[in-house]
């Protein structure tokens, strides 16, 4: 067995991973808050990737560093997906937020076709390359054949952010009022908290980890088109269920062990069932432990 | 009674469908007074603390509040939190704490939301926040001193034995400093030891914190005890209203208890 072979595909699965968590964590948070599958959310990483797009593309045509540029352009794809996740909660989930379950998820459809379109009809269906802002780590040099600086950078960034989710639920008084929401909405209100802002909160937190993601792969990747959301937003729809949906570490769990599996099938068994591991492990984690691997099983009242 | 009631609820009413679950009720409590409300199973008593902490939209009547500090408001239609932010708290008759916290956690929630620093700040971790946040848990711990439940802070609440997390539910009410305090059957399912100990810690409560209390319960001793009056309520209906003593020799009380005799 080649060990440089395995490393890189070690590599290239928890840089999947990553990406996938970072969307996940988003389905995770707001299903563990309002019981909502949110299948608007990849739509959410995509218009990420497409602001970054953008904005990097306009900017480059500047005289600007292009670290500066991707910076800039990561800030505002990051703040302007977050104010759509706080949109569409408003306009298309909090309405029925009394209505039967099935008609937000409904809903949260409509919103997912309804943003492909709108993209697909303001952007083109081609594919649309993003700039290379960035420039080769040297410190990475010793390293390259199998951790690339964008795989790094991935790798990099996902750990920050789970390392700050972690305080901000923990530790803060947002994270205990977003723990008490989901345990019991209605208590939650009865000592004080005003579930609202914190089911936008949730929402603007989980649209701004996603669109991180969708600034991440486009770099990485250097191409999207208005279809990366669909298939990233099942993919981390499903590491969530892997991993128990509801549960953060869960989420990010479920992320990795969706990531190393599709890169090591794709590495050692053929590249043409790629799609086809992840729905494989979503049936198997259907029928062994249908509540994920970190979920809680939900007792049935008698 | 010369004195304005902090809490004034006038014909109050709660429909659902055809059934009237709370029928023209009026109840006035005044301040540092203990009252219960009582009455068969299913008089309406839960329905009309719903209504009170705005869970339910009451259908008629008007529920008004006179904070001891602040102004007078009327509470139809505010939120629950809104409710809870003008002093009034409760607890449930079915225990409802956040069962996966730790037990100083469940409290520290109720006590976050009577200050104010903004999500930034606590990202940011501010000195000021840090501050603010230190000042919550000390007062969080204190209040779990009052009611005696400082050894199991760092357990989670749903590890508490049973009469702790009735207590628990009561400490967490109070860590947002209400001016009114309501109890949904506190006493429901404790041994008599937890119950004269529930008398103690309620009449101190009182006492030490300034605040009224509005109790539910079926436990007639620990009625008796502890309020000064007594409001009994049948289908919705208010039928009697008195000192405990009153209350104890009231025909139509008893009658609806115990029902009619016949051969009277």
């Amino acid at each position: 067995m080649n060990l440089e072979y395995f490393f890189s595909l070690f590599l290239g699965g928890m840089t999947r991973g990553s990406i996938y968590a970072l969307i996940a964590l988003g389905y995770t948070m707001v299903y563990g808050i309002i019981k909502l599958i949110n299948f608007a959310h990849g739509e959410i990483y995509m218009i990420g990737a497409f602001t970054a797009l953008i904005i990097g593309g306009a900017l480059s045509l500047t005289s600007m560093n292009p670290v500066a540029i991707f910076i800039i352009a990561a800030i505002v794809a990051i703040v302007y997906s977050a104010a759509y996740g706080y949109t569409i909660e408003k306009i298309a989930y909090k309405p029925l937020r009394n209505a039967p379950r099935l008609s937000a998820l409904i809903s949260a459809i409509g919103v997912s076709i309804f943003l492909q379109n709108y993209v697909l009809l303001s952007q083109t269906s081609d594919f649309l390359p993003f700039p290379n802002l960035l420039p080769e780590f040297g410190f990475l040099k010793p390293v390259e054949n199998f951790l690339s600086t964008t795989q790094f950078l991935i790798l990099l960034s996902t750990a920050v952010v789970m390392i700050l989710l972690t305080i901000l639920i923990k530790f803060t008084k947002m994270g205990k009022a977003m723990r008490a929401t989901a345990q019991d909405q209605q208590m939650a209100q009865l000592v004080g908290i005003n579930v609202n802002r914190v089911i936008s909160m949730t929402f603007i937190i989980g649209s701004a980890t996603a669109a991180l993601g969708g600034v991440l792969i486009t770099t990485h990747i250097g191409q999207i088109n208005f279809y990366i959301g669909f298939i990233a937003g099942i993919k981390a729809f499903v590491a969530a269920v892997l991993g128990g949906i509801g549960s953060i570490p869960g989420a990010v769990l479920g992320s990795f062990v969706l990531g190393l599996t599709e890169s090591f099938g794709t590495g050692y068994i053929s590249s043409d069932y790629e799609d086809a591991f992840a729905f494989i492990i979503l049936i198997l984690i259907l029928i062994f432990k249908p509540s994920g691997l970190l979920g809680r099983k939900e007792n049935e009242k008698v | 009674m010369s004195e304005v009631p902090i809490l004034e609820v006038n014909d109050l009413s709660m429909v659902f469908g055809g059934l009237r679950a709370v029928d023209s009720v009026s109840l006035k409590i005044n301040k540092g007074e203990i009252v219960a409300l009582i009455g068969p199973n299913g008089a309406g008593k839960t329905t009309f603390f719903n209504c009170v902490t705005g869970v339910y939209v009451p259908t008629h009547g008007e529920i008004k509040i006179n904070p001891p500090e602040g102004k007078t408001a009327i509470l139809n239609g505010l939120k629950p939190n809104t409710i809870n932010e003008k002093g009034l708290a409760r607890t449930f008759q079915n225990i409802r704490l956040f069962s996966s916290m730790t037990v100083l956690e469940n409290v520290m929630i109720g006590r976050h939301q009577c200050l104010k620093s903004g999500i930034l700040s606590s990202i940011l971790r501010t000195p000021k926040q840090r501050k603010e946040e230190l000042k919550v848990l000390e007062d969080s711990y204190r209040i779990l001193e009052k009611i005696g439940l400082e050894e199991y802070a760092n357990d989670l609440a749903c590890n508490l034995p049973y009469g702790g997390q009735r207590r628990l539910e009561i400490a967490r009410a109070m860590a947002t400093d209400p001016f009114l305090l309501l109890l949904d059957e506190p006493a429901a399912g404790m041994n008599p030891q937890e119950t004269n100990d529930l008398v103690v810690l309620i009449q101190r409560l009182r006492k030490e914190d300034n605040i009224s209390i509005l109790l539910i319960e079926h436990d007639m001793s620990l009625v008796m005890t502890l309020s000064e009056r007594i409001y009994v309520v049948d289908y919705g209906k208010m039928i009697a209203m008195g000192s405990p003593l009153e209350i104890k020799n009231n025909s139509q009380v008893i009658k609806a208890y115990l029902g009619e005799d016949i051969d009277a």
